[in-house]
C-alpha cells in the first residue's frame, strides 16, 4: 500500500482515460465503416440485389409441350404419345449418391447406360433441378417406389407422355423413332427450346420434322425455397403443342411392301410419280421403334447395330447397289433420243461381244443370244449386247449425261435425313476417285448398270417417276402438304425430247417387259387386267471371270446377285412408281417383280375401291 | 471529454432512482440499452425463426439465466475479482488444456468439456478469465506498462489464444485476443511497441496459414477474398446474406417479409447472420438503429472505465467493452462481406445459449466497477 501511495495516480488515470477515447474513437469510426458498407449494399447496390433477391426466388420450370402427331395419308396415327412414369432425382437433396443409385438399383431395374445418360445431364443441369434417371417406369415399379418413397428423398416419380408407334416395325424407317437427346444434338439446337424434354427425333420422319413436331416449351415461374422445392406457381406460360404432321405415306401399301420382302434383305420404295409423294418406303430387316423409344439397354442397341443384317440401316435411302439392267429403258431412250441408235433397227446378239482390237469377251446373261432384238425387244429380253453397243457408241460422257438428267449419281432431296447418293461414273469421276483414266471396257459394263454404278432405291423410285411422267422429274417426299406438292420444287431439270413420240416408244418397251411374249417379266403379267410398265435388274455382287459360269448352289448367300425391278402403273396414266431391289435376291424377275406386283396390286385395288382412278385406265 | 452517454446516465439515474445502483448494483442505463437489444432481437429472431415462437420462447429463457447471471456478477466488488483474477484464470486455463485432451469433439472441433450433467465450452469463460488477468497483471506496475509487463502480459494472452485456437475454433480465438489486447492497449503500451507486433503477426500470418490453420478455415479466408469462387459452396454464405442486405433497401422488405430469410436462403439465419435477416426486413433505417444501440453501449462502457475508481477496474471494464465491440464489429463486417466468416454470434441477437451469458455476466462485472465504490478513493 505504501509503494502504491508513490503512484502517480493521476498520471495513470490520464493514461488510461486518453487510450479509452482513443478507443471510442476507433470504435466509433469503425461502426461508419460498417454503416457505409451497408449503405453501399442497400442504396447503391439495391437494385443488383433486389434482382438477386427475386431471381432467387423464382424459378423457371419448363413445360414439356406435347409432340405433334404422325400420321398416314388417311390420317391413321402412325406415331402418338402414351402416358408413362419417370423416375427423376434432384441431386442435391441427395446426400451419398451412390448409395442412392445402389439401394433404386435394387428396387427398380437401373441399366448403366440410365445411370450414364443421368450423369451427363447431372453435369450440364442448374442447381436444383430434376434431373430423370429412368424414363420408362413398369407398373410394378411405380407400386414399390411408392412404398419405399420414405426413403429417398429427393427422388420422385413424375407421370409423363412417351412415344409410341401403332404399327411397330412396320414404317420403322420412313417415321423413325425418338430418343435421349445427346450433348452432340444440343451443341448444334437452341438448348433453351430443349430444357424440359430428354428426348429428340434421331431418324426418319421423327428427326426430319423435329422443329415442327416438338412445339414450343412453355414455362412455369415457381417460387422456390433454398432447397429448390416448389411453394407455388406465380404465373405459367402454357406450351404449345407441335403440330400433326400427316405423310403421303400410306401404311396399308407399306406394310404390303413390308411383307412382300419377306426375309429378304432389301427395300422397296413407292411413290405417286405425279407428285414424288411416298407411298410406301419399306427396308428389310426393320426394327422395333417401340423398344427404342422405351430405351434400349446398350447391349440390345449394340447387337442390333452391330447385327450383320444392319436392321437399323435405312436400305431405301442409303443401300446403294448396282442397278444392273434397270438402266436399260433409260440408256435406250438416251441412245434413240441422241441419234445413236434407230429404236427400230434390229442388231444381231449371239450373246458375246468384243471391242475392236480388245482381246475380252463381254457375254449376255443369255449364253446363245437373243437374236435380232430391236430398241423395245432389248428393254423387253434385257439384251446385254445391245446395251453393251448402244454405251460404247455413245461413249462414257454421253452415258453419263443422259443419265444424269434421269437423275442417276444424283441426290433426290428426299425430306428424310441421310440419303446417299449413287454413283454415275465419268471420267472426271474416275480420275477424282481412283485417280486412273477411264478405260472403254467400262463404258461397256456402264451400259448394263454394272462396274462403277451405284443408285439407292430412293433415286431410281425417282427416276422411275421421272421416266413415268415423260421427263416431268419429281422431289420425292413424305409429308403430305395438302396440295400433294413436295414442299421443295425437285433436284432435276425436267427433260424435253425433241422427238417425245420416244417416250411412248420407251414406255412400250417396259410395258412388253412384263406383257410381252418374250418379256423377262412375263411371269407378273399373268391374269392382269391392267398394264405394267417395269424393268428387271439383276446385279452382280462379284466379278465373274469370263469364263466362269455363274452358279447359285455353289456359291454363298451373301454373294448371290441383287434383284431389281422397277415399274409404273397403270402404263397409261401411271399412279404409282416403284423400286425393288432384294440384296442377293437372285434374279430380277423372279424375285424383285412379284414383291413389286404385289405392292403395285395393293395400290390398284385400294384406287378401285376409293374409285379414284379415270375411268379407261385399263 | 464529452461523453455520448453522460446526459443519459444523468436522466437515467434521476428516473431510476438509487434503487438500482445502491441496493441491486445495477446501472440502469446499461440495463435499459440491453434490454431495448434484446428486445430488438426477439423481434428479429421471431421473423427469422419462420414465426415460431418456441424457439423465442426458449430465447428469453437464456435472457432471463443471463439476467440472473448479470445480477450475481454485478453483487462482486471489482477489488475482490482482482484478488480472484489470478486463480480464475488459472483454473480456466487448465480447463482448456483439459479440452483438448478429453474435450468432446463437435462440429469437428474440440470445444466442449463433458462435466457429467452438462457440456460448457471453458472457451466462453477465458473471454472474461482473460481481461481479468491481464488487467490485474498490469495493475500491479505502474502505468504505462513496462515493457517487461507488456512480454508478460502477451505471454499470458498467447497461451489461452493458443489453446483455443488449437480447438480449433477462430471466431473465439479472435475474441480472445482481442479482449486481451484491448487490456494491453488500454493499458499505455507504447506505439512503438504496437506496431512492432503487427509486424510480427503479419510476419506470422504466412506461418500461420500453412502450419497453423485447418483447410476449412484456409477456405473460408479463400472465399472471403473472392466470394464467387465458390458459389453454391463455402461463398454460398456471403453471396446470399449480401444479396439479404442488398435487397433490403432503405426501408426493408417488412417485417415477416423478408424472401431471403423466410425461403432459407440465408444460411444460419438465426444464429451467425442474423444480422442480415434484419437488414432485410427493417432495411438501412433498421441498421441505423441497431448500430446506434450498440454503439451507445460501448460509449456506456468506455465511460464506466473512465470513470472507475482503480487501474484494474478502468482496464477491465474498458477491456470488457471493447471486446463487447470486436464481437459486434467481427459478426456485422463478416455478413456484409468486409470480413471473413468467423463463427461469431451477433451479440445479445443471435440464438444460443453460451455467449450470452458470458455477455451477460461481462456487463454485470462491468456494472459492478460502477456501482460498488470506495469511499476513501474517490
Amino acid at each position: 500500500m505504501s509503494l502504491d501511495l508513490l503512484r502517480d495516480k493521476t498520471g495513470e488515470r490520464r493514461v488510461v482515460r486518453g487510450r479509452l477515447l482513443v478507443a471510442g474513437v476507433i470504435a466509433t469510426v469503425l461502426f461508419g465503416v460498417l454503416a457505409g458498407r451497408i449503405a453501399y449494399l442497400q442504396i447503391a447496390q439495391y437494385d443488383h440485389f433486389a434482382a438477386q433477391s427475386q431471381d432467387n426466388r423464382v424459378r423457371l420450370a419448363p413445360v414439356t409441350p406435347t409432340r405433334g402427331l404422325i400420321l398416314d395419308r388417311d390420317g391413321r396415327i402412325l406415331a402418338e404419345n402414351r402416358p408413362a412414369f419417370r423416375l427423376t432425382v434432384i441431386p442435391e437433396q441427395v446426400g451419398d449418391m451412390d448409395a442412392l443409385l445402389e439401394e433404386l438399383g435394387g428396387l427398380i431395374d437401373l441399366s448403366p447406360e440410365d445411370i450414364d445418360a443421368f450423369e451427363e445431364a447431372r453435369r450440364r443441369a442448374r442447381g436444383f433441378q430434376e434431373i430423370p434417371l429412368k424414363l420408362q417406369l413398369t407398373d410394378a415399379d411405380v407400386a414399390r417406389l411408392a412404398v419405399n418413397r420414405h426413403r429417398f428423398p429427393g427422388v420422385e416419380v413424375h407421370p409423363h407422355l412417351t412415344r409410341h408407334y401403332p404399327y411397330g416395325p412396320v414404317a420403322s424407317h420412313a417415321i423413325g423413332y425418338v430418343g435421349r437427346i445427346s450433348e452432340s444434338e444440343l451443341r448444334d439446337r437452341d438448348r433453351r427450346r430443349y430444357r424440359g424434354t430428354s428426348m429428340i427425333g434421331k431418324t426418319g420422319v421423327e428427326r426430319a420434322y423435329e422443329d415442327r413436331l416438338r412445339g414450343e416449351m412453355g414455362l412455369e415461374r415457381i417460387e422456390t425455397n433454398a432447397l429448390g422445392r416448389p411453394l407455388s406457381i406465380i404465373d405459367r406460360e402454357p406450351p404449345v403443342p407441335g403440330d400433326d404432321i400427316r405423310l403421303t405415306l400410306d401404311i396399308e401399301l407399306q406394310r404390303v411392301a413390308q411383307e412382300a420382302l419377306g426375309d429378304y434383305r432389301g427395300a422397296i420404295v413407292a411413290m405417286d410419280p405425279r407428285t414424288g409423294g411416298i407411298l410406301a418406303l419399306a427396308s428389310k430387316p426393320g426394327f422395333d421403334p417401340n423398344a427404342i423409344s422405351r430405351g434400349l439397354d446398350r447391349e440390345a442397341f449394340r447387337s442390333m447395330r452391330g447385327h450383320p443384317d444392319q436392321p437399323l440401316f435405312n436400305r431405301a435411302l442409303r443401300g446403294r447397289y448396282p442397278p444392273g439392267s434397270v438402266v436399260k429403258p433409260f440408256l435406250g431412250l438416251a441412245g434413240a433420243a441422241s441419234g445413236h441408235i434407230d429404236p427400230d433397227e434390229t442388231i444381231f446378239c449371239n450373246g458375246r461381244y468384243h471391242l475392236p482390237n480388245v482381246s475380252r469377251t463381254w457375254r449376255d446373261w443369255k449364253p446363245e443370244g437373243h437374236g435380232h432384238v430391236d430398241l423395245i425387244q432389248s428393254v423387253a429380253q434385257s439384251c446385254d449386247i445391245y446395251y453393251y453397243d448402244l454405251a460404247y457408241q455413245m461413249g462414257i460422257d454421253a452415258v453419263h449425261d443422259w443419265m444424269t438428267r434421269f437423275g442417276f449419281g444424283l441426290e433426290t432431296g428426299v425430306d428424310l435425313p441421310g440419303e446417299r447418293t449413287g454413283i454415275m461414273p465419268s471420267r472426271e469421276w474416275k480420275r477424282e476417285n481412283l485417280g486412273e483414266p477411264w478405260y472403254q471396257g467400262e463404258t461397256v459394263n456402264t451400259g448394263i448398270g454394272q462396274g462403277f454404278t451405284l443408285a439407292t432405291p430412293i433415286q431410281l423410285a425417282a427416276s422411275t417417276a421421272m421416266f413415268a411422267n415423260r421427263g416431268a422429274p419429281v422431289r420425292p417426299h413424305l409429308l403430305d402438304t395438302g396440295g400433294g406438292e413436295a414442299v421443295e420444287p425437285p433436284l432435276v431439270e425436267p427433260l424435253t425430247l425433241d422427238d417425245e413420240a420416244l417416250w411412248q416408244i420407251a414406255i412400250d418397251a417396259m410395258v412388253e417387259v412384263v406383257h410381252g411374249p418374250r418379256g423377262t417379266a412375263r411371269a407378273i403379267g399373268e391374269d392382269l387386267d391392267y398394264r405394267i410398265a417395269g424393268k428387271t435388274g439383276t446385279a452382280q455382287v462379284i466379278g465373274i471371270a469370263q469364263d466362269e459360269e455363274y452358279d447359285e448352289d455353289a456359291i454363298d448367300e451373301r454373294f448371290h446377285d441383287h434383284a431389281l425391278f422397277t415399274a409404273f402403273a397403270p402404263a397409261t396414266s401411271p399412279r404409282i412408281a416403284v423400286a425393288v431391289v432384294v440384296e442377293n435376291g437372285g434374279s430380277g424377275s423372279a424375285t424383285a417383280a412379284p414383291m413389286a406386283r404385289r405392292v403395285i396390286d395393293a395400290w390398284m385395288e385400294q384406287l378401285e375401291a376409293r374409285d379414284e382412278l379415270a375411268r379407261g385406265w385399263r | 471529454m464529452n461523453w455520448p452517454a453522460g446526459g443519459v446516465n444523468e436522466a437515467a439515474r434521476r428516473a431510476t432512482g438509487d434503487l438500482l445502483q445502491r441496493a441491486l448494483h445495477l446501472d440502469g442505463v446499461l440495463l435499459a440499452l440491453l434490454a431495448l437489444l434484446a428486445g430488438i432481437g426477439v423481434v428479429v429472431l421471431y421473423s427469422a425463426f419462420g414465426g415460431r415462437i418456441e424457439p423465442v420462447h426458449d430465447h428469453l429463457t437464456r435472457l432471463g439465466i443471463g439476467l440472473g447471471v448479470l445480477v450475481v456478477a454485478a453483487q462482486i466488488p471489482p477489488w475482490r475479482l482482482a484478488r480472484l483474477a489470478p486463480w480464475v484464470f488459472g483454473v480456466v486455463l487448465l480447463l482448456l488444456i483439459a479440452v483438448l485432451v478429453a474435450g468432446q469433439i463437435g462440429g469437428g472441433a474440440r470445444r466442449w468439456l463433458d462435466l457429467g450433467v452438462i457440456g460448457f465450452q471453458p472457451s466462453e469463460l477465458m473471454k472474461l478469465a482473460l481481461p481479468m488477468m491481464v488487467a490485474w497483471l498490469m495493475a500491479r506496475g505502474p502505468l504505462p506498462v513496462s515493457l517487461g509487463r507488456a512480454a508478460l502480459a502477451v505471454l499470458v494472452i498467447a497461451l489461452p489464444v493458443g489453446l483455443i485456437g488449437a480447438q480449433p475454433d477462430l471466431g473465439t480465438a479472435v475474441l480472445v485476443a482481442a479482449a486481451g489486447a484491448s487490456v494491453l492497449f488500454l493499458g499505455g503500451i507504447s506505439w512503438r511497441l504496437m506496431a512492432l507486433m503487427a509486424v510480427l503477426v503479419s510476419a506470422a500470418a504466412p506461418v500461420l496459414w500453412f502450419f497453423g490453420m485447418q483447410d476449412y478455415q484456409r477456405q473460408r479466408v479463400l472465399t472471403f477474398l473472392d466470394p464467387e469462387r465458390d458459389p453454391l459452396g463455402a461463398g454460398y454464405n456471403i453471396i446470399q446474406s449480401q444479396i439479404a442486405i442488398g435487397s433490403g433497401g432503405v426501408s426493408g422488405k417488412g417485417w415477416l417479409n423478408g424472401t431471403q430469410a423466410h425461403l432459407e436462403f440465408i444460411p444460419e439465419r438465426h444464429t451467425d447472420f442474423v444480422f442480415a435477416v434484419m437488414a432485410e426486413e427493417f432495411g438501412l433505417l433498421g441498421v441505423i438503429l441497431i448500430l446506434a444501440v450498440y454503439l451507445a453501449i460501448i460509449a456506456r462502457g468506455l465511460w464506466i472505465a473512465q470513470e472507475a475508481q482503480d487501474n484494474f477496474s478502468r482496464l477491465l471494464a474498458g477491456g470488457l467493452t471493447l471486446t463487447f465491440f470486436v464481437y459486434c464489429f467481427v459478426n456485422i463486417g463478416m455478413v456484409s462481406g468486409l470480413l471473413p466468416v468467423v463463427g461469431l454470434p451477433l451479440p445479445l441477437v443471435s440464438y444460443g445459449g453460451s455467449s450470452m451469458v458470458t455477455l451477460l455476466a461481462g456487463f454485470g462485472i462491468l456494472m459492478a466497477i460502477h456501482t460498488h465504490r470506495r469511499m476513501w478513493s474517490s
